[in-house]
C-alpha cells in the first residue's frame, strides 16, 4: 500500500454505532482519513457471521462483508447495554465530533443516549441515526429490512420486466447504502453548520426517502400528468417510445442506446460508418441525418427499422472490439461486465484503482475497490484493514482514555469490553 | 432561532448537466448554496427537452424532469463558443468556491478550463469533474452517460432472474451511486479548505464510484473466485424472501423472514396452515433448500389478499413487509407524509409541482427547497449584473458578441 497522504477528515474523530445498515457512513470517512472508531458488542457485530468469507470460511474474523465496509477504522468492544458500557462511551463522545448509529428508532434514546443526553456531554457533538423510516411518524417502528425500504420507497417498482415481480438488486444492502451514504453527508452538512455556530446536532436519515431520488422522471409523471410509469426491463421509457438499452455483442451484452440531437449523432453516423465499411449499411441508413433523426421523438417503425440495423451489426463484433470503436469514434456504447470483467479491466488498472490491502494476521493481501474519485490535495483511500474484534481495546481505553490496566480487566470480565 | 442553512454564502458554478451532477447541486442548493447553472441556447440541457411536461405541452421550461433535479438554483445562459464568453466565465470562477463539470473529458481543456487554468484565475477554488471513467487512462476519452457506467460496473449482470437474462436496476443507476461520492468529497474539500485556505481538484470516474456498493462481491472474486450474479429477490440470509403477487392489478407486496421469530410469527399470520408446520419450513437451510414450493405457497396465500392490509397486519406482528409502491403511493403514504417528503413549488410556467426533499432532517439547520427551478436564462441578467459586477455598456457588448445565447 502506498504511504497514506493526510485526508481532508483528518483532525475528526467518529464513533461508529452502526451495523450493515450504517457501516459505509463511517467507511467514507476513514477512508478521508478521520480517525473512525468502530464499536462493536462484546460478541461482535452480526455482521462478522455473515458471509461471504475469505476462503469460504466461516469465521467471524474472515467476513469479506464486514471487511469491505470497515477498513480502515479503528476497532473496540463495549456494551452499551451495561451502566459502565455507557458511562465509558460517555468518556469516548467528550473526544469525538461525529457519533453514528442505525439502532431502531428509540433505543439510544432508552438507553440514556438519545441525542439531547449526548448534546449535554458534547455540545459539539454530531449525531447520525440512520433507520428504514425516520426517528418519528407512524411507522418508526416497523421493521425495515433492505428489501422493505427499497419496495416503499418506489424504486423496486420500476425495475424489473413488466410480466413478471418488480426486483431488488441482487447485491444486498443496497438501501442501506444510499442510507448510510446519505448520513455521511449530513453529518458533514452538519460539520460545515458547526464550524459557523460552533453547535452540532442531530442528523435523522430515513432509509425509505433515498429511492425516491433515483426515479428520475418517475413521479414527476404522477405529479403533473397523473400517470403511473411501470417497470420496463431494459426498455426506457421516452415520453411515448421505449428505448432499448440491453443489446447483442458476437461474445455477450452491449448497453447502448439512442439518443437525440446532438449528443447522439456523432456516435450514431460513426456506428453507419463502420457499418457501410462491412457492406451492412443499406441507403437509407447512410441517407439518415443524425443530428434530425431524433430517437425520442421518431416513430415507434422508424426506430424499429433503425434498431434492427443496428443489431444485426452489433452481433457481428465482438464487446472488446465495439468498445474500442466506441472510444475512439465518440459512440455511447459499453460492455455489460460481470464482476470477473470488472476484476480485469484495464482502465482500472491503469488508473491505479484497487489498492492492495494487507490482513497480517492471514497473511493475505486483497485488492479493494480503492478510491470513488481522486482528490488531488487530500487523498481518498482506504488506510488499513478492518479492525479484528476488539483489536483497539488497550490502545484507547488505556493509553488514550488513561483507564489503568485493573480497570479495564474488570470491565472484561464485567463482560463490558 | 431562525435555522440557518448550513451552505449559505457557498456559491458554486454549475457546468454539469443531467442527473449525476445536477443532483449533487440541487443537494448543495437545498443546503442553501447560490448555485448558478450555465446553460446553452445551442444544446439545451436533455432534462428541458425531455417528458413529462405540465399541462403536457413541451417547452423549454415546462419539464417536470429539470424541474426535479434544479429548484433553487440560477439559470445563466452562455455560448462558449463566443469570444465574450471567456470574459464572463473567467468572472464567474473568480466568484466561485465550486465548479463543476460534467462534460466528456478534453472539452474544458479545449475551452481554456482546465483545472490549472481554472486555479490560475482562483488559487483557492474547489474545481469537480465527473465523466464516465475518469479524466485518465486508456479510456479517458469514451463518453457516455450513466447507463454505460452501470453496465461497465457489472449492476446489470447483478439484477435479474437467474433464469433470464439480465434485467439491470431502474434507470442509470450508477449515478444514483455516484453523486453521493461527489457530494462528500466536495464538501470535505470545502472543510479541509475551509481549515488550510488550500483548493483542490476532484476527479470523478462514474465507473469508480459505481463500484463502491458492491465492494463485497469484488472482494469474493479477489478471495473465492466467485462471481456474483443475479438471483432473482432472494436473499441468502431470509426466507421467504421476495415481491408476493397481491390483490388487484400489479400489486406486490415485499416480505422478508429474517429470523425463526419471524417465520413463527408469519406462520401465525398466514392462519399456521399444515404446509407451513411441515418439518422442512423450520430452519432457514430448510426453508432455502425448498424454496421454489414455499414461494409458490406464500405467494398463492398473498394473492387474495390485499397488499396494503397485509403489510400493516405483518408489520403489527412484527414481520418485516412493504407495499411495492409505486409513483401514485408515495404520494400517498403516511410515513412519507408525516416526514414532510414532498414539498410543493410554485413554478411561473409550470404553475404547482412537487419534488422530493433531502432524506435527512437536520435538528438545527434548514434543508428544505423553497424556490423552484429557474428558466431558461431567467437569471443571466441578474448574475452578470449583481454577482459579476458589469455594467450596462458590458453587457450590451455581450449581447452583440452573440456571448449570452
Amino acid at each position: 500500500m502506498s504511504p497514506p497522504g493526510r485526508g481532508a477528515l483528518s483532525p475528526y474523530r467518529m464513533l461508529d454505532l452502526t451495523d450493515e445498515k450504517g457501516y459505509l457512513c463511517g467507511k467514507m470517512f476513514a477512508d478521508l482519513g478521520a480517525d473512525v472508531i468502530k464499536i462493536e458488542p462484546p460478541g461482535g457485530d452480526a455482521a462478522r457471521r455473515q458471509g461471504p468469507f475469505y476462503r469460504d470460511d466461516p469465521d467471524p474474523e474472515k467476513s469479506l462483508f464486514f471487511w469491505a465496509y470497515n477498513a480502515g477504522k479503528r476497532g473496540v468492544t463495549l456494551d452499551i447495554d451495561q451502566e459502565a458500557g455507557r458511562a465509558l462511551l460517555g468518556r469516548l463522545v467528550k473526544t469525538a465530533d461525529f457519533l453514528v448509529e442505525s439502532f431502531p428508532a428509540g433505543r439510544m434514546k432508552a438507553r440514556g443516549l438519545g441525542y439531547d443526553d449526548l448534546e449535554r456531554v458534547n455540545p459539539g457533538l454530531i449525531v447520525a441515526s440512520i433507520t428504514p423510516f425516520g426517528q418519528t411518524g407512524p411507522r418508526a417502528a416497523w421493521k425495515g429490512p433492505d428489501i422493505v425500504p427499497w419496495a416503499l420507497g418506489g424504486y423496486m417498482w420500476m425495475t424489473g420486466e413488466p410480466e413478471r415481480a418488480p426486483l431488488r438488486i441482487s447485491h444486498p444492502p443496497q438501501a442501506y447504502l444510499h442510507a448510510a451514504s446519505a448520513a455521511a453527508i449530513g453529518c458533514l452538512m452538519a460539520l460545515l453548520h458547526r464550524a459557523a455556530t460552533g453547535q452540532g446536532q442531530h442528523v435523522d436519515v430515513a432509509a425509505q426517502q433515498c429511492p425516491s431520488w433515483m426515479l428520475t422522471n418517475t413521479y414527476a409523471y404522477w405529479d403533473l400528468m397523473k400517470q403511473n410509469l411501470g417497470r420496463a426491463g431494459v426498455l426506457r421509457h421516452f415520453g411515448q417510445v421505449h428505448l432499448k438499452t440491453l443489446w447483442k455483442a458476437r461474445d455477450g451484452r452491449l448497453s447502448f442506446m439512442f439518443a437525440g440531437g446532438s449528443i447522439g449523432a456523432k456516435g450514431q453516423r460513426r456506428v453507419v460508418e463502420l457499418m457501410e465499411q462491412e457492406g451492412m449499411a443499406e441507403d437509407w441508413l447512410r441517407d439518415l441525418d443524425w443530428n434530425r433523426v431524433d430517437a425520442l421523438s421518431a416513430s415507434p417503425e422508424g426506430l424499429g427499422k433503425i434498431t434492427e440495423a443496428f443489431s444485426r451489426f452489433f452481433e457481428t463484433k465482438t464487446k472488446a472490439e465495439l468498445l474500442e470503436e466506441a472510444v475512439k469514434g465518440g459512440i455511447m456504447l459499453a460492455p455489460v461486465n460481470t464482476v470477473a470483467d470488472v476484476a480485469d479491466d484495464l482502465q482500472l488498472k491503469a488508473r491505479g484503482f484497487w489498492q492492495r490491502v494487507r490482513h497480517p494476521e492471514l497473511e493475505a493481501e486483497l485488492p479493494y475497490p480503492g478510491a470513488p474519485v481522486k482528490m488531488s490535495a487530500t487523498p481518498w483511500q482506504i488506510r488499513g484493514p478492518a479492525p479484528r474484534l476488539g483489536q483497539h481495546n488497550a490502545k484507547v481505553y488505556e493509553e488514550e482514555l488513561g483507564l489503568p490496566k485493573d480497570e479495564t480487566a474488570r470491565l472484561r470480565e464485567q463482560g463490558v469490553i | 432561532m431562525n435555522p440557518e442553512r448550513p451552505l449559505s454564502g457557498l456559491k458554486v458554478l454549475d457546468f454539469s448537466s443531467t442527473v449525476l451532477g445536477p443532483t449533487t447541486t440541487r443537494y448543495l442548493a437545498d443546503h442553501g448554496a447560490l448555485v448558478v447553472r450555465v446553460e446553452s441556447q445551442a444544446h439545451p440541457e436533455t432534462t428541458r427537452i425531455s417528458s413529462p411536461y405540465a399541462g403536457e405541452e413541451s417547452g423549454l421550461n415546462r419539464s417536470g424532469y429539470f424541474a426535479t433535479h434544479n429548484a433553487g438554483k440560477l439559470s445563466l445562459t452562455l455560448n462558449m463558443a463566443r469570444p465574450g464568453a471567456r470574459r464572463v466565465v473567467e468572472k464567474l470562477i473568480g466568484w466561485a468556491d465550486v465548479f463543476i463539470e460534467s462534460f466528456a473529458p478534453g472539452v474544458m481543456a479545449r475551452w481554456g478550463l482546465s483545472y490549472e487554468e481554472v486555479r490560475g484565475i482562483k488559487p483557492d477554488i474547489i474545481m469537480a469533474s465527473t465523466c464516465l471513467e475518469g479524466q485518465t487512462g486508456p479510456r479517458a476519452a469514451h463518453r457516455g452517460y450513466g447507463q454505460m457506467a452501470t453496465a461497465l460496473a457489472g449492476w446489470f449482470d447483478l439484477t435479474g432472474w437467474p433464469d433470464g437474462e439480465p434485467v439491470g436496476p431502474y434507470s442509470a443507476y450508477s449515478d444514483f451511486i455516484d453523486w453521493n461520492f461527489l457530494i462528500v468529497s466536495i464538501l470535505a474539500a470545502l472543510d479541509h479548505r475551509r481549515r488550510t485556505g488550500q483548493g483542490q481538484y476532484i476527479d470523478q470516474s462514474q465507473l469508480e464510484s459505481a463500484l463502491q456498493f458492491m465492494a463485497p462481491a469484488l472482494l469474493d472474486f479477489a478471495a473465492n473466485g466467485r462471481v456474483a450474479t443475479r438471483m432473482g429477490n432472494r436473499d441468502p440470509h431470509a426466507a421467504p424472501h421476495g415481491a408476493y403477487p397481491c390483490r388487484g392489478e400489479d400489486r406486490w407486496l415485499a416480505v422478508a423472514v429474517t429470523s425463526e421469530e419471524e417465520w413463527r410469527s408469519f406462520r401465525q399470520v398466514m392462519g399456521d396452515p399444515a404446509w407451513a408446520r411441515e418439518p422442512q419450513f423450520q430452519s432457514l437451510s430448510g426453508r432455502k433448500a425448498h424454496e421454489d414450493e414455499l414461494d409458490r405457497r406464500v405467494g398463492a396465500w398473498t394473492a387474495a389478499r390485499e397488499a396494503e392490509t397485509l403489510m400493516v397486519e405483518l408489520q403489527a406482528a412484527g414481520v418485516p413487509a412493504g407495499v411495492v409502491q409505486n409513483a401514485e403511493d408515495l404520494f400517498q403514504d403516511p410515513q412519507l407524509e408525516h416526514r414532510c417528503h414532498f414539498a410543493a413549488l410554485d413554478h411561473p410556467e409550470m404553475g404547482r409541482y412537487h419534488i422530493a426533499t433531502i432524506p435527512f432532517h437536520l435538528s438545527k439547520s434548514e434543508n428544505r427547497p423553497t424556490s423552484p427551478a429557474p428558466l431558461f436564462g431567467q437569471h443571466t441578467d441578474l448574475v452578470l449584473r449583481e454577482f459579476l459586477g458589469l455594467c450596462d455598456e458590458e453587457i450590451a457588448d455581450l449581447v452583440i458578441d452573440g456571448a449570452l445565447e
